[in-house]
């Protein structure tokens, strides 16, 4: 037992005594002669309230200004080539949410980034990294298109769960692997769920090539879904967006309940803040960790499913535009928080749909949308700027564990 | 309080070597607010030359603080400091090193994987070219562990060292940065006894080297030992300074808490039941796969406190980590009230009726990040009235973590309050009053008052017997010689894996209790005394 090895490091509270840190109504930590105690107690009330909701109101603000930084810097760049920043940004904003057509878009975009998203800050919420969702989304997109294609004869209410279960199983089960090997032999998910995920994009890649093969098309993908297995639109095809936007809004809602009102959720909590308490308490860190990258892995999966089921209608060879990636930027943006993944992902989703007519509109190109994306994710990852440029104080609470255990 | 007048802060300006010479120190009208926290309140004092200075305080009195300004780590609002008569701002570290200042922080800031000599030259290497030029960061280092009587092996790496040797590094890191006034932060908390006095030793000897010494602590006894002056402080104030000669423990106590304080723990004689905890035979291993634990037996029963005394590393963690479940057993047995808790998970270990308070509360004890409420719920937040089904129940776990904190004294503006934000004593209680929340036949308390103030070691004791009178089986392990002897009915000394002697209690002393933990029984040799690591004698550089 070497105290010392361990001792500083791992000290994220300012000073031994409460006192000396900016911590909030530490007042009690002396001891007040007794009768002075009841009187501490209920004056200190009141703080203890209200600066839980003013953190929470910084919380919020560090990433709307680092969005907003983001785009401050991106306009100095439009300027730098010479364009007008006010006809690119206006046409962002009008190709986002311009018309109703453009508002269905940025949501159909947003989709896949609520459920990867969602993947990423669960595995966060259980101290694990998951860089796997690519790779799960392809599992869980290959098991819905075979299950929507190759199963006829079935009525759309047991056809659609059934191809939505398989979706998520395909990636549950892609993502159970990583927490698995994490658990019991200490390899580290970063690493295997890297692996993984090259073997899942070269398997879905072979099988749409060959066994699954629609040998009628001449581009290399699966067959069409049968009509009873397709999500359905919500207004029309005319509109695309469709029941996966739905079911991303009701998995929030699911995924918030489990961390926050179930055991299960606490379990996940627990080891993901302090793994060697959790193991004190007796939890199991296996099961934690094996069932927090299955449902990371399933949510990955449900991404696939909404674009296979909802939107394509089959799959094709390299049908993944990055979202796996894309999808710890949002949970980042979102720090871990389930609710705040819906506006994270619509806001990346609106970057995307936007781009086109900001082109058409100033000229600029879509890359900038790039860069934009990246400076965010640059301003949310090292907050310390942002908070710095604007002079917010650290909270100290919303100190989020992303991950734990890189090089001890 | 009546003796008050004879220590007001007038009192200060009385010192060892006169008021004619310039104090090597002064700080004068110090205040450092915290939002919602007056952490220093108007602080003046002295430091003269060759003078150890000793602050006492309880956790949260304000103690830290004052010396992280002084080391510049965080400004002053108000007030000045002066070094050798002149004004001065310390804008961080190395403004104080700059100013002869050096400090020995309480959680040492050393690299574990570098050796001592690359340790001690960090920041300040002597170069040949690009390469270091460790020969004479070496002769350096010599010169000054024998001036200074430091042993410390210069070429072993720090992991490797027992913390009374690290500390020892520290000490000489200041004194090769040229510090004429070390700052010595509570750094009796993580030693032996035997290495506490080593410690005392060095620090006689830094003195009598000229050098001046802020001597931090909240241990009375030492500070009465060390120190030529004593300033106490209380919520951020001076209370008052004095000189030992003229004061007592009980008085510093009561300056400390602000009331009287009872340093005795009041017990009855123990009414011990049938065996509780039967252990037998019991090889557990350490993390480096060397046996820790080594054919150990021991038997607690219900309604007495069995205190194991031994100095530090002798396997006493692997014990409890195996009792708990926490640790693999190699071979032995381990019965609970006659089931066998061998190879059992710590959840069945927890429903079978053990407490268990950890040494490292903020390792395990706690989930920092949490509110009191979830903390007070960490190892039953699955049963009833916490959880239906998978479904917590909130109501039920605030209305448990309202009852706990008032039971136990919780000084907290509420329980959504996060455990961080807690002083050490009241983390502390936290964790008994959940382990003590439910129906427990045995109690594994592992350095249940370290580095707690004296108001929160009077409560907790007090805890602990109360369970034993309830006919509670207790297993107190402490590194606390006091402790164990206020506390146990029983006595057993370990030595490396080993139960030495057992013996009652009434049969104990502190200095027979002091021989038997360095492995000297009566009839024999003496032992090595440092068993865990013991650095090759050549790598020693020895003091004349």
């Amino acid at each position: 037992m070497s105290t010392v090895p361990d001792g500083a490091p791992r000290k994220t509270i300012p000073a031994e005594d409460g006192t000396s840190g900016p911590s909030v109504g530490t007042g009690f930590a002396d001891y007040p002669p007794a009768p002075m105690s009841d009187e501490g107690r209920s004056r200190a009330e009141p703080p203890g309230r209200g600066a839980r909701w003013r953190r929470r109101l910084i919380e919020l603000l560090v990433p709307l200004l680092a969005i907003f930084t983001a785009l401050v810097i991106g306009a100095l760049i439009i300027l730098a080539t010479g364009a007008s920043v006010t006809s690119a940004y206006s046409g962002l904003f009008v190709g986002a949410f311009g018309t109703p057509l453009a508002i269905a878009n940025t949501l159909v975009e947003a989709t896949p980034y609520i459920f990867a998203g969602l993947a990423v800050a669960l595995g966060f919420k259980c101290g694990l990294f998951n860089i796997g969702v690519e790779g799960q989304l392809a599992m869980g997109a290959m098991s819905a298109a075979v299950a929507g294609y190759a199963i006829t004869g079935l009525p759309l209410i047991i056809h659609l769960p059934l191809a939505i279960l398989a979706g998520v199983l395909g990636g549950a089960i892609w993502g159970a692997i990583p927490g698995f090997l994490r658990a019991k032999t200490g390899a580290h998910e970063v690493i295997t769920t890297i692996m993984l995920n090259y073997i899942a994009l070269r398997l879905t890649d072979y099988l749409i090539k060959g066994p699954f093969l629609d040998r009628s098309s001449s581009a290399p993908r699966t067959p069409f879904i049968a009509p009873s297995a397709e999500l359905p639109y919500l207004f029309g095809p005319d509109y695309r967006l469709n029941a996966a936007f739905l079911l991303a809004l009701v998995m929030v809602g699911v995924i918030w309940w489990l961390l926050n009102k179930t055991t299960i959720g606490f379990e996940i909590r627990t080891v993901g803040s302090n793994p060697d308490a959790a193991q004190y308490a007796g939890m199991s860190i296996t099961r934690s960790f094996v069932l927090a990258m299955a449902i990371s892995g399933g949510l990955a999966g449900l991404a696939g499913v909404g674009q296979v089921l909802g939107l394509e209608h089959n799959l094709k060879a390299s049908f993944s535009a990055g979202y796996g990636f894309d999808s710890i930027a949002i949970a980042l943006l979102a720090r871990s928080n389930p609710i705040a993944i819906i506006p994270a992902a619509i806001f990346w989703g609106a970057l995307r749909n936007g781009a086109g007519l900001m082109q058409l509109q100033s000229g600029i190109s879509i890359n900038l949308i790039n860069i934009i994306q990246a400076l965010v994710i640059i301003f949310v990852a090292a907050d310390q700027i942002v908070r710095w440029l604007y002079r917010i104080r650290r909270s100290g609470m919303g100190q989020v564990v992303f991950t734990r255990g890189w090089g001890g | 309080m009546k003796e008050v007048d004879l220590l007001t802060p007038q009192h200060s300006l009385l010192s060892p070597a006169g008021s004619a010479m310039t104090p090597v120190l002064e700080v004068r009208n110090i205040t450092k607010r915290f939002p919602g926290v007056l952490a220093n309140d108007n602080i003046s004092f002295t430091l003269e030359p060759g003078e150890i200075h000793a602050f006492l305080g309880e956790n949260g009195a304000g103690k830290s603080t004052l010396m992280n300004i002084l080391y510049g780590l965080y400004s002053p609002d108000e007030g000045e400091i002066l070094i050798n008569g002149k004004k001065v701002t310390i804008r961080g570290p190395s403004d104080a090193i700059r100013q002869g200042l050096g400090m020995v922080h309480q959680h040492f800031m050393l690299v574990p994987t570098l050796t001592v000599a690359e340790n001690v030259m960090l920041g300040t290497e002597i170069t040949k070219g690009i390469l270091l030029d460790e020969a004479q960061a070496n002769a350096r280092i010599r010169e000054l562990s024998v001036k200074y009587g430091l042993a410390v092996p210069s070429a072993a790496r720090v992991q490797d060292l027992s913390v009374g040797v690290q500390q020892r590094v520290e000490i000489i890191k200041t004194l090769y940065r040229g510090a004429a006034t070390l700052i010595l932060d509570e750094p009796t908390s993580v030693l032996t006894p035997q290495e506490a006095s080593d410690l005392f030793k060095t620090i006689h000897a830094l003195q009598a080297q000229g050098k001046s010494i802020i001597f931090i602590s909240h241990k009375l006894g030492e500070v009465l030992e060390i120190a030529d002056r004593i300033t106490v402080l209380r919520r951020g104030r001076v209370v008052g300074t004095t000189v030992p000669a003229r004061t007592s423990e009980e008085q510093l106590a009561n300056m400390m808490v602000g009331r009287e304080v009872n340093l005795t723990v009041d017990k009855g004689v123990a009414q011990p039941g049938s065996v509780v905890l039967d252990v037998r035979g019991l090889v557990v291993l350490d993390d480096r796969a060397t046996t820790a634990v080594n054919n150990m037996s021991l038997q607690v029963r219900a309604g007495e406190v069995l205190g194991i005394a031994g100095v530090q590393g002798n396997g006493q963690t692997e014990l409890v980590e195996a009792l708990t479940g926490l640790r693999s057993v190699q071979s032995g047995h381990v019965e609970l009230l006659g089931h066998d808790t061998t190879h059992a998970l710590p959840r069945t270990i927890i429903e079978e009726g053990v407490a268990h308070i950890p040494e490292d509360r903020h390792r395990y004890g706690l989930v920092l990040s949490y509110p009191i409420a979830d903390n007070l719920v960490l190892s039953t937040y699955y049963r009833e009235p916490f959880a239906h089904g998978v479904v917590t129940d909130e109501s039920s776990i605030s209305m448990n973590a309202q009852r706990l904190v008032k039971e136990f004294d919780v000084r907290t503006p509420s329980i959504m309050t996060i455990a961080a934000n807690l002083s050490g004593g009241n983390q502390q209680k936290v964790v008994i009053a959940r382990e003590f929340s439910r129906p427990i036949k045995l109690l594994i308390a592992a350095q249940p008052t370290r580095g707690l103030d004296v108001g929160s070691i009077e409560f907790i004791h007090k805890s602990i017997i109360r369970k034993r009178d309830e006919g509670v089986a207790v297993l107190l392990i402490s590194a606390e010689l006091e402790e164990i002897l206020a506390l146990s009915d029983r006595i057993a000394v370990i030595f490396e894996g080993k139960i030495i002697t057992t013996m009652p209690t009434a049969g104990a002393s502190l200095e027979k209790l002091g021989l038997l933990m360095a492995g000297i029984t009566s009839e024999q040799n003496p032992q090595r005394t440092q068993p865990a690591r013991p650095p090759s004698d050549e790598t020693y550089v020895n003091s004349a």
